[in-house]
This record gives structure tokens, sequence and C-alpha cells, in this order.
């Protein structure tokens, strides 16, 4: 069997954590140098800028010199950043207060399209683990289930949309389909590979102890396979977010994938660049947040490899 | 106080109620026809109610195999193990392992408290006794405190410590330890040798130690088996006449101490140059 790596050059939003996340240690290393510094609460502050600065320096620098070479310039196909953003803001992001800022044009652009990317990837998630669990735990499972997946992970994920269009009609439930049929494999692989990777030490523990076999699953197996399954489940999480906009290209006039072709069709450009800063922003935030969880999860993870943080 | 009892006077007769544990000429091979590798051949012993057995071999005689085998987590090809007189088809109950390598035993997304009552925890008792018993272990290792920290925030051998508190918090009445000391310093190894000891002499379960070591063997062991390697085999049983408690210094200065662990290493040396010979 082939050992699944999780790595996709797959969107925005996991090159942006990567940048964020190689950057920690050269955090850590600035914070070393303000040990002197007296109080903590410098530290800390230095600390917060330093990283933000890493993080997000290089991409004000970019956005900064794109709009200076916009200026005084009127390009067909180019919109300044400035403009952008302020379409960005107007669209979505101009509401009341009470509504937290957000316009009605969030629930019509935004809202179904999150809610077709989460709801596909959660259902990939579920059918990937339970499915994962059964074949990396029963060897014969494995024998029928192994070559299946191998074969049927191999096919590129966007031909799906049309086809289950077809078998299963332009509906809600077709585009949620055909996200978590994308996102399945990856996390099939990895929980199969991870649960039958078991370490026979641990195994043997809970035999001895007379652990019963639900409680096996969920407090030695899963655990143990836990951080493979978690690898898997944040490369989905971005390929969902792409699956989804091929998902509504089709047969859709609601969703930010309809709305960025809309633009793009009827020429109104700042629009379309909105639709597309509004995608790397959702990308980035989503995969922020599930890294947040993760950390929080897998905190023995990263303990048991010396990979704690300080505090 | 029983382990004193049984200290030395296991030579004589024993009446099957003493007996905790019959090993009866048990043979194990893996794979099947003419690449079949014999990993032990009729390996037959018994270890008495309290008694403290420690089984003494070169690395490749089948001590892991053996172990697994009176565990229950292993069949063998051949012969029965018998715990209290019952034949053991599978992992029998009252009966608790500490493994060699405690960094896989113990579970690292547990803390300290919940991976010593993670066997307690499906056991029918209340919650105050359980939390009690797990208490009680910690205390007995001597890592009161430290219920709240991860494993892998401890030392090996403060590890090795928490898997041995497990152990006794389930309260088997057989304790099958497997090399267990095998990879701590030697500081750490001599500290965790008096402990076992002390554990062993307050709570008077049966205890059989596997290792490679021959003066751990006769400093912690009532009795020691003596293994040879290719297949496994039983070389000889000895009885450890040295007085309890054991002492680090005194007991490894004492005559019979030092007759002793001579004799075994003769044993094992004389087996290795046969297995040249051949």
């Amino acid at each position: 069997m082939t050992t699944p790596v999780a790595s996709h050059g797959s969107g925005r939003a996991p090159s942006l954590s990567g940048v964020a996340a190689g950057t920690t240690a050269r955090a850590r290393s600035m914070s070393a140098r303000a040990a002197h510094v007296s109080t903590c609460a410098v530290r800390l502050v230095v600390r917060a800028i330093g990283s933000l600065v890493i993080s997000f320096g290089l991409l004000v620098a970019l956005l900064l010199l794109w709009e200076a070479t916009l200026t005084g310039r009127n390009l067909f196909q180019f919109k300044p950043p400035s403009t952008i953003l302020t379409t960005l803001w107007r669209t979505w992001l101009s509401g009341p207060p009470s509504h937290l800022f957000m316009t009605q044009a969030v629930w019509h652009d935004i809202v179904p399209s999150l809610a077709r990317a989460l709801g596909g990837w959660a259902l990939g998630a579920i059918i990937g683990i339970t499915v994962g669990i059964v074949a990396g735990h029963f060897p014969r499972a494995r024998g029928y289930i192994d070559p299946v997946v191998s074969y049927l992970r191999s096919i590129p994920k966007a031909a799906l949309v049309p086809t289950f269009i077809i078998v299963f009609g332009a509906s809600e439930v077709t585009r949620v389909i055909a996200i978590a049929a994308s996102t399945i494999w990856l996390v099939l692989m990895n929980t199969m590979h991870g649960v039958r990777t078991l370490d026979p030490v641990m195994r043997d523990t809970g035999r001895v102890f007379h652990i019963p076999p639900w409680k096996q699953l969920t407090h030695i197996i899963l655990p143990f396979a836990a951080p493979k399954i978690f690898a898997a489940l944040r490369v989905t999480l971005s390929l969902a977010l792409k699956v989804m906009l091929v998902a509504e290209w089709l047969l859709t006039d609601y969703g930010l994938g309809f709305y960025l072709l809309d633009k793009q069709r009827n020429y109104e450009i700042a629009e379309m660049w909105s639709a597309l800063f509004m995608l790397a922003i959702l990308g980035y935030l989503l995969n922020v947040g599930f890294l947040l969880i993760e950390r929080r999860v897998l905190r023995w993870h990263d303990g048991v490899h010396g990979r704690t943080e300080a505090q | 106080m029983m382990a004193q009892d049984a200290a030395s006077t296991s030579s004589t007769a024993t009446t099957a109620s003493q007996v905790a544990l019959r090993v009866g000429d048990i043979s194990k091979s893996y794979g099947r026809g003419s690449a079949a590798q014999l990993a032990c051949s009729d390996i037959s012993f018994e270890v008495l109610t309290g008694e403290f057995l420690s089984i003494v071999g070169p690395s490749g005689c089948g001590k892991t195999t053996l172990i697994k085998i009176i565990a229950g987590l292993l069949k063998p090809s051949a012969g029965v193990v018998e715990l209290f007189g019952v034949r053991i088809e599978s992992v029998p109950k009252d009966l608790s392992v500490v493994f060699q390598d405690y960094s896989r035993s113990l579970f690292p997304w547990l803390r300290v408290e919940a991976n010593v009552s993670f066997p307690l925890d499906h056991l029918p008792m209340s919650k105050v006794e359980r939390k009690d018993r797990v208490e009680t272990a910690l205390a007995a290792v001597g890592l009161a405190g430290a219920g709240g920290k991860y494993p892998w925030e401890l030392s090996g051998g403060m590890q090795q410590r928490v898997a041995i508190a497990r152990a006794i918090a389930y309260r088997p009445k057989l304790l099958l330890m497997d090399e267990p000391f095998a990879s701590v310093d030697a500081q750490t190894r001599a500290e965790l040798e008096d402990l076992t000891l002390k554990v062993h002499r307050d709570h008077g379960m049966t205890t059989l130690f596997i290792t490679h070591d021959i003066d751990e063997s006769v400093y912690l062991a009532d009795r020691v088996v003596v293994l040879r390697r290719s297949p496994g085999r039983l070389m000889a049983t000895l009885d450890v006449a040295l007085p309890q408690p054991r002492d680090q210094i005194a007991t490894r200065e004492d005559p019979v101490f030092v007759k002793l662990r001579g004799e075994i290493a003769r044993l094992v040396r004389a087996a290795a140059l046969g297995d040249d010979a051949t």
C-alpha cells in the first residue's frame, strides 16, 4: 500500500499558513533576543508584532507595490487593491453593526458556499474515517477496499461535478455529495494507515487490561491515528473549497463561485477581483481555525516530539 | 508478607493450591513447514503464590514469546499454561503486564492519572474507590504529585514508575514484568529494582520478572529460571537463599549472591559456546 502523503499544492490557504507556521520559529528567536527587556508584557507585545510583521509583512508589501504600479494608470483588466478591497467591503462588510457588519449579500454569496464546502467536507470526513477504521482494522476488508480506493482517488476531483449533476440532478445535495466524494479518499487512506500501524505494544496493553472494544477504538486506536487523520482533514479542507467553486460554476445562481464567474462574464472587474480576495480570506481563515483546533487536540503529539510552546 | 515466607522455601514440596502459575511443556514456533522458526521449546516451571520468580537468558531465547504466551496474547504451539489451576486460553483477568517499552505502553494523549485509571474505568467500582486506587498506586511508586502531568513530561524512569503504578492499581494476582528496566540508566535502574521489591513486599502479588541481566535476576528473585537460546530452552532453576529485604550494596556483596551469579553466568556461557560449536 502506498503511504498517503498529505501535501497538495492546493489553493492559497495552505501556502499562507505555511508562511505562518514557518515563522513561529523565527518569532521565538526574536522573543529570545527580547528576553532581557524587563517585563513579560513587553515581550509578548514585541513577539505579537514581530510575528504579525513576518506573517503579513510581505503580503502588505506586495499589495502596496501593486497599488503603486497602478496609480495613474487605468487598466481594464487590473484594479488597484484599494478599489478591490473597497468593493469587497461595500459588497459584504458594510452592513449594520447588529448584523456584525455583514450585508444581505453575505447570505446570498458566502454562506451558501461555506455551507456547501464545509457540509461536503464533513460528510467526506465521516465516511472516510468510518471506512478507514474498518479497512485499517480488518485485513480482509482492506483487501477489498484498498485497490478500489487507490483507483478512485486518482480521478481528478473536478471531473466528478458535471457527472454527478447528470446522475443525481442539479440539486444542493448533489453539490455536497460531489465535494464529499472528492474529500473522502485522502481521509480514508490516512485513517486506514493510522489504524493499521497501531503500535503493537499499545494493542497488547488494551488487551491485557481487558479494555472493551469500543473503548479501545475511541481511546487507543483513534487517538493513535489522530495525527494522520488531522493531516488529511487539513488538506481536504482546501480541496473542498476548490471543488465547491467548480460545483458553483455549473447550474447555480448564488454562492461565491457563481458570483466570481458572473462578474467575470459581465466584465465587472473590481467585483471579480473582490471575489478572489474573499476566497483567499475565507481559505486562510478556515485553515487558521482548523490549525487552532488541531493544535489543541494534538497537543500531546507536539509534546511527545518536543514541540511544545515554552509557556 | 507472603513474599518473605516464600523466599528460600520454594524447594519444599508444594501442593497444587500454592501454585499460582504452571507452565507446562510450552513450545512455540513461528511460520510453517521448513521455514518454521522454533522460538522456545519444552519450557516448564511453576511459580508459587506470592513468589518472585525471575527468568534470565540472553536475547533471542524466547523470553518475550514466553511472556506473551503467559499473558494470553499468543497461543503456544504446544503445551499448557495454567493460572490458579485454570488453563489460559485468552488474556486472563487478575493479570497485569509491565512492558519493556514504557513510551509505547503508556498513552501519550492521557495524563498520568488517566493512564493509571484507564484499566479501572470500565470495572465495577465507585468513583471514590477508583480515585483512591489511583492515588495509592501513584504514591506507592513515589509519584504522588505527578497525576496531572503527561507521560512525556516525565523522565524515562518516572514513566516506567507510572506503568508500574498502572499495573498495581489494577490489583492483579500475577504481575508480569518484561525487561522493564532495560532502557533506563544504572542509577534509575537500581531505584526501580528496590521499588519493585517494595511493591512486591507490600502487595504480595506473585511476580514473574524477565530480564537479560544476571545480577538483576538474582538480586530481585526468590528463584531464578535460566533459559538458553535457539531455541529457548530451560537450563536450570536456582533457589536464591538471600535474606530479605535486599540491599543494593550488602546483598550484592553476599557470598551467596556472588556464587549464584557466577553459576548462572557459567551456564549462559556454556550454552553460548555450545551454540557456536554446532
